[in-house]
């Protein structure tokens, strides 16, 4: 079973394309590792997924994206988005409490019970390495969590909402390495039950997570393979030239 | 030479700012002589709560309380209309409105804001006050509710342009992380937006609040100036901005008239003062 099928996207913001004929399959429970260059459209590509290109007024597209044989398009959006989760570049906490950014989300759609949206908030935490850290702490402004812990926090309130997909956009270019290493460590035990896809810019962290990788330029699928064989015997010259350090 | 020009500037910038708070001094100076010697005639209690303004009988009555409960009855109905009006107006603009209808949105309360106070008591008075009159059965339209609506009209340029700000400086982020988790558009406006934006929106409020507080021309045409104490918003009122307008033109100079008139303008001044600064203590949170 194919968890995301991808046939001729193309998109368009105003008149500029930011991806081209971009076909490919995204198979369930795997790492799935998007790099390039800045503007090779991988961010653009990720937020198809979930329809957060929607939000631009000046969006346009052809081809279609099927989630589990689905368009997402025809898919009521707000579902579609409690069943693909995101992650941001950034890490941005609602400006809430610890809990109540973790509650958020499941209680808006519709958990009210008390005991059970506490199992929930910990199970989430534990899930995104977290738990130890913030149990005694749980009412704090989540503002006050360190850069990497807020990042996990993150991840932890989109786990919460159960969904299938998790997406991160560069979930690490604001991160320490030690944070980095602990959110990168979370990743790789969430693919058990997840289908994650990381696009990233840190070339080395594709290489340590994904299980396939995929090689964007300007806004062309140029490589999509095994990441071992992306990283030692990559078809195509241009990834050979970028997974190198020649640009990018 | 080109240092001694930097010191002209530097001096010039210096006299331009302390001139400012010379003024506001001076003019609170001169308020606070002139009223306060209201109250060699009446004292401060018997002043703000006595019930019966009669400053030309003889001896001068000089209770300001119909005309403090005036004043806090239109303004609290203008904020009544103006509120959920304004804030959902800036909603609308900063979250829901296409592009176009967005611009238009905003000339139009801009435009709101450029009709002069005294333009809109006339157009109220002609078509306001025989409405009021009407829908109600009353004897007259010139009440504190036809004053309310019209302020209220007043009130909606401010709090809809500074709310919108508010709004519209919410991290972008926010609303993304929202809308990502599965929120819907409401719910994220909702829980999200609102709250975050609330200092901002609540100083909207107060400034707007402000501006209806002092407002004086359009109540003075519409609200029919009864100095009594007001049973319900149906009731004509008097409100502390147009008794000063409409006695200061007739009491003698050195009355016990015209103190109480400046006494007045005191009570006034505190009352703005408390909201505006309330309003930039919200402010102040936001940063």
């Amino acid at each position: 079973m194919v968890k995301f099928e991808i046939n001729d996207l193309n998109i368009w913001f105003d008149s500029t394309q930011a991806l081209k004929d971009v076909s490919m399959q995204i198979l369930p429970n795997e790492v799935l590792s998007v790099i390039g260059p800045s503007n090779s459209g991988k961010t653009t590509f990720l937020r198809m997924l979930n329809r957060m290109n929607d939000l631009n007024p000046n969006f346009r597209m052809s081809g279609n994206v099927m989630f589990e044989k689905e368009d997402i398009m025809k898919i009521d959006v707000e579902l579609l988005r409690r069943k693909i989760g995101m992650v941001f570049a950034l890490p941005l906490p609602l400006p809430l409490s610890i809990f109540d950014n973790v509650a958020y989300g499941v209680r808006m759609h519709g958990l009210t019970d008390k005991t059970r949206m506490a199992e929930k908030v910990r199970e989430a935490l534990r899930q995104g390495y977290l738990w130890d850290e913030v149990k005694d702490r749980l009412t704090e402004s989540a503002f006050k969590l360190s850069g990497g812990q807020q990042q996990r926090l993150c991840i932890a309130r989109t786990l919460a909402v159960e969904p299938e997909v998790i997406l991160f956009d560069e979930p690490c270019s604001g991160l320490d390495p030690i944070s980095t290493a602990k959110v990168e460590d979370a990743m790789v035990k969430l693919k058990e039950k997840y289908t994650i896809i990381l696009v990233t810019n840190n070339v080395k962290q594709a290489a340590r997570v994904g299980d396939r990788t995929a090689f964007f330029l300007n806004g062309e699928l140029v490589e999509l393979d095994k990441t071992d064989k992306i990283f030692t015997a990559p078809r195509d010259k241009r990834t050979d030239g970028y997974i190198r350090g020649k640009f990018g | 030479m080109r240092k001694f020009k930097e010191f002209i500037i530097e001096k010039l910038i210096l006299i331009s700012g302390i001139a400012s708070i010379f003024f506001v001094v001076l003019i609170f100076l001169f308020l606070l002589k002139e009223g306060l010697s209201v109250f060699n005639t009446v004292s401060p209690f018997n002043f703000l709560f006595g019930k019966s303004w009669y400053p030309i009988s003889e001896p001068p009555q000089l209770g300001i309380l119909p005309l403090i409960l005036g004043s806090l009855l239109v303004t609290l109905g203008a904020a009544i209309i103006s509120i959920p009006i304004g804030v959902g107006c800036a909603v609308y603009i900063a979250e829901v409105a296409p592009g176009k209808i967005k611009e238009t949105l905003k000339a139009g309360i801009e435009l709101l804001a450029a009709i002069p106070s005294v333009v809109l008591g006339f157009i109220g008075m002609v078509t306001l006050v025989p409405l009021v009159k009407n829908i109600f059965h009353l004897p007259t339209g010139l009440t504190a509710l036809s004053g309310s609506i019209m302020l209220a009209f007043m009130a909606m340029p401010t709090i809809v342009s500074i709310a919108e700000d508010a709004l519209y400086s919410v991290p972008k982020t926010y609303k993304e992380g929202a809308l990502a988790l599965g929120a819907t558009h409401w719910q994220t406006i909702w829980r999200i937006m609102l709250p975050a934006a609330s200092s901002g929106i609540l100083a909207a409020i107060m400034l707007g609040i402000g501006r209806v507080i002092g407002e004086t021309m359009a109540v003075m045409m519409i609200t029919g100036n009864a100095a009594v104490i007001p049973n319900s918003i149906l009731a004509p009122v008097r409100t502390l901005t147009a008794t000063i307008a409409a006695e200061m033109g007739e009491a003698v100079v050195g009355s016990e008239h015209y103190f109480a008139l400046f006494a007045v303008g005191i009570v006034l001044f505190v009352i703005s003062f408390i909201v505006n600064v309330t309003a930039d203590l919200f402010l102040h949170k936001k940063q």
